[in-house]
């Protein structure tokens, strides 16, 4: 099962991970960041969605 | 993988021509085919001694939503040497991966009051004065966290009720008094600029005012004078409003954001100059998205059929007009504080660099199919219509929404909408710092 982790401190919060994978991924209410949802990750969404992240702050595994 | 290829006229700037005839001797198969483009390149400067010319940066088009002419070397090739409007030079860069690693890496800066920045706005280079847009960390980050809040997916797409009204509030107008109608002037234009005003807190009563002010500031053909008195007129205006908003805070976007004036971590000036970046990005952008984007599906008969057989494909629309139209047309600008090597070229410490988001949006090893044409059905890329990085859009999610309602429902509500003049009398705005049309003559 293919898991993807975010590095908050390189995230800000440019919501392409939502837009990408709108069931994987929301943003933080108080300052815009990912927030990964107790979702199993699709795994072509999840690469895409690392992909899409303007600021590396994705990866999988 | 695909063999990259080294403009043909790339041989940078100010080589003494001495050189230059060595290597054309040299390749004596070629020499006919590199004495013509040579001579082409080459300038005379008297007394006989004939210089390497820098090439312009391309930006004349022969089709209007084509590539500017000349500009796929530059993609297909390494980031090479151009010339710009007032005469400096950068590194043009415009492959998509080249173009997503140097928007990414805080190496270069967005600073444009240094000298080496490389200028593509008519207005002169005042620190700050384009607010985050402008700055480096650690400022730049400091007041983007103020606004990433307001921007999520999800705050966004509260506004689509309120989007959808407006759109069907434009378009009952329009109907009423046409056909023929300006679906610039009727609709594109004013859609984007009731939606910021609504999300920021501005009175849209006052839209011909900033409207027109939005347009004077990025015309970079216009008498830099111009632009700056458009820039002062919505200083003025904006200082009122803020100061008004900071004594007693409305419960909207610029409202929220003068808690931090208040608490001393942004000025109220930064807050002004904060305001105007939105407002002028806010209007101009999803503007021309929406009557360029119309043009653009008029003449895909089978793309804007598919659309309006199923409203669903309107956000795959929305991606390929993004990536196809790429309307900061002239690219993003940055300075490089250090050597980095782009894509096997050393770009020293103070060298400027442009990186074409057109060319990177037609590059053929990122994206399937053919990157000249426009097909929404193709295996959806990583267009960079919203720049990369640090910097890229912050209003991204709103311009996706405002295009992803209002173009189906522009179709649905008028299926036979058609240009109200040939083609070729659409008057395109090469010279402005956003890329469309200065109006759209449409019938139904």
């Amino acid at each position: 099962m293919v898991s993807v982790r975010a590095d908050l401190a390189a995230c800000r919060g440019a919501g392409q991970c939502v837009f990408t994978a709108p069931d994987m991924f929301d943003q933080d209410d108080a300052d815009g960041t990912v927030v990964i949802l107790p979702v199993e990750p699709d795994p072509d969404l999840a690469a895409r969605a690392v992909r899409a992240c303007p600021n590396g702050a994705l990866a999988l595994g | 993988m695909r063999c990259r290829r080294r403009p043909s006229h790339a041989a940078g700037g100010g080589v003494a021509v001495g050189a230059l005839s060595l290597l054309v001797w040299k390749s004596h198969s070629e020499s006919l085919d590199l004495l013509v483009e040579a001579a082409y390149f080459l300038g005379e400067t008297g007394e006989g001694n004939v210089m390497v010319q820098t090439p312009e940066m391309p930006t004349k088009r022969e089709d209007p939503l084509g590539l500017p002419v000349g500009l796929e070397e530059f993609r297909d090739g390494p980031p090479a040497r151009v010339r710009l409007a007032d005469g400096g030079t950068a590194w043009l860069v415009g492959g998509h991966a080249e173009a997503r690693a140097v928007l990414a890496d805080p190496r270069f800066s967005v600073d444009d009051s240094d000298p080496a920045f490389p200028k593509l706005l008519p207005v002169p280079a005042v620190k700050g004065a384009l607010s985050f847009l402008r700055l480096d960390d650690p400022d730049h980050a400091r007041m983007r966290k103020m606004l990433a809040a307001e921007f999520t997916v999800r705050r966004i797409n509260q506004l689509k009720p309120s989007i959808e009204e407006a759109v069907d509030d434009l378009l009952d107008d329009m109907f009423a008094q046409g056909p023929p109608a300006d679906l610039v002037a009727d609709f594109a234009l004013p859609l984007p600029s009731l939606v910021i005003c609504l999300l920021l807190g501005i009175p849209y009563e006052d839209h011909d005012f900033f409207q027109r002010a939005s347009l004077e500031f990025l015309n970079v053909e216009a008498d830099p004078a111009i632009a700056v008195a458009a820039a002062e007129r919505l200083y003025g205006y904006l200082t009122d409003l803020i100061a008004a908003k900071v004594a007693a805070p409305t419960d909207d976007l610029l409202g929220r954001v003068t808690a931090h004036v208040r608490e001393g971590t942004l000025t109220e000036e930064e807050l002004v100059l904060m305001a105007r970046l939105l407002l002028i990005a806010g209007h101009e952008t999803t503007a021309n998205m929406l009557s360029l984007g119309t043009f653009t599906l008029l003449r895909t008969p089978d793309q804007l059929a598919r659309l309006k057989a199923d409203p669903s494909y309107a956000p795959a629309v929305t991606e390929e007009l993004l990536r196809y139209l790429s309307i900061v047309h002239f690219g993003l600008a940055r300075t490089a504080r250090e050597p980095v090597e782009v894509g096997g070229v050393r770009v020293e410490a103070g060298d400027g660099l442009v990186v074409s988001l057109s060319a990177a949006n037609r590059d053929p090893a990122h994206f399937e199919g053919d990157p000249e044409t426009f097909d929404a059905s193709r295996p959806p890329g990583h267009h960079v219509a919203f720049g990369f990085g640090m910097h890229t859009c912050i209003g991204a999610a709103l311009a996706r929404l405002e295009m992803n309602v209002a173009l189906p429902r522009l179709f649905e509500r008028a299926p036979g909408l058609a240009l109200a003049v040939p083609a070729e009398e659409v008057v395109f705005r090469p010279e402005q710092f956003v890329y469309g049309v200065a109006a759209l003559p449409v019938t139904w």
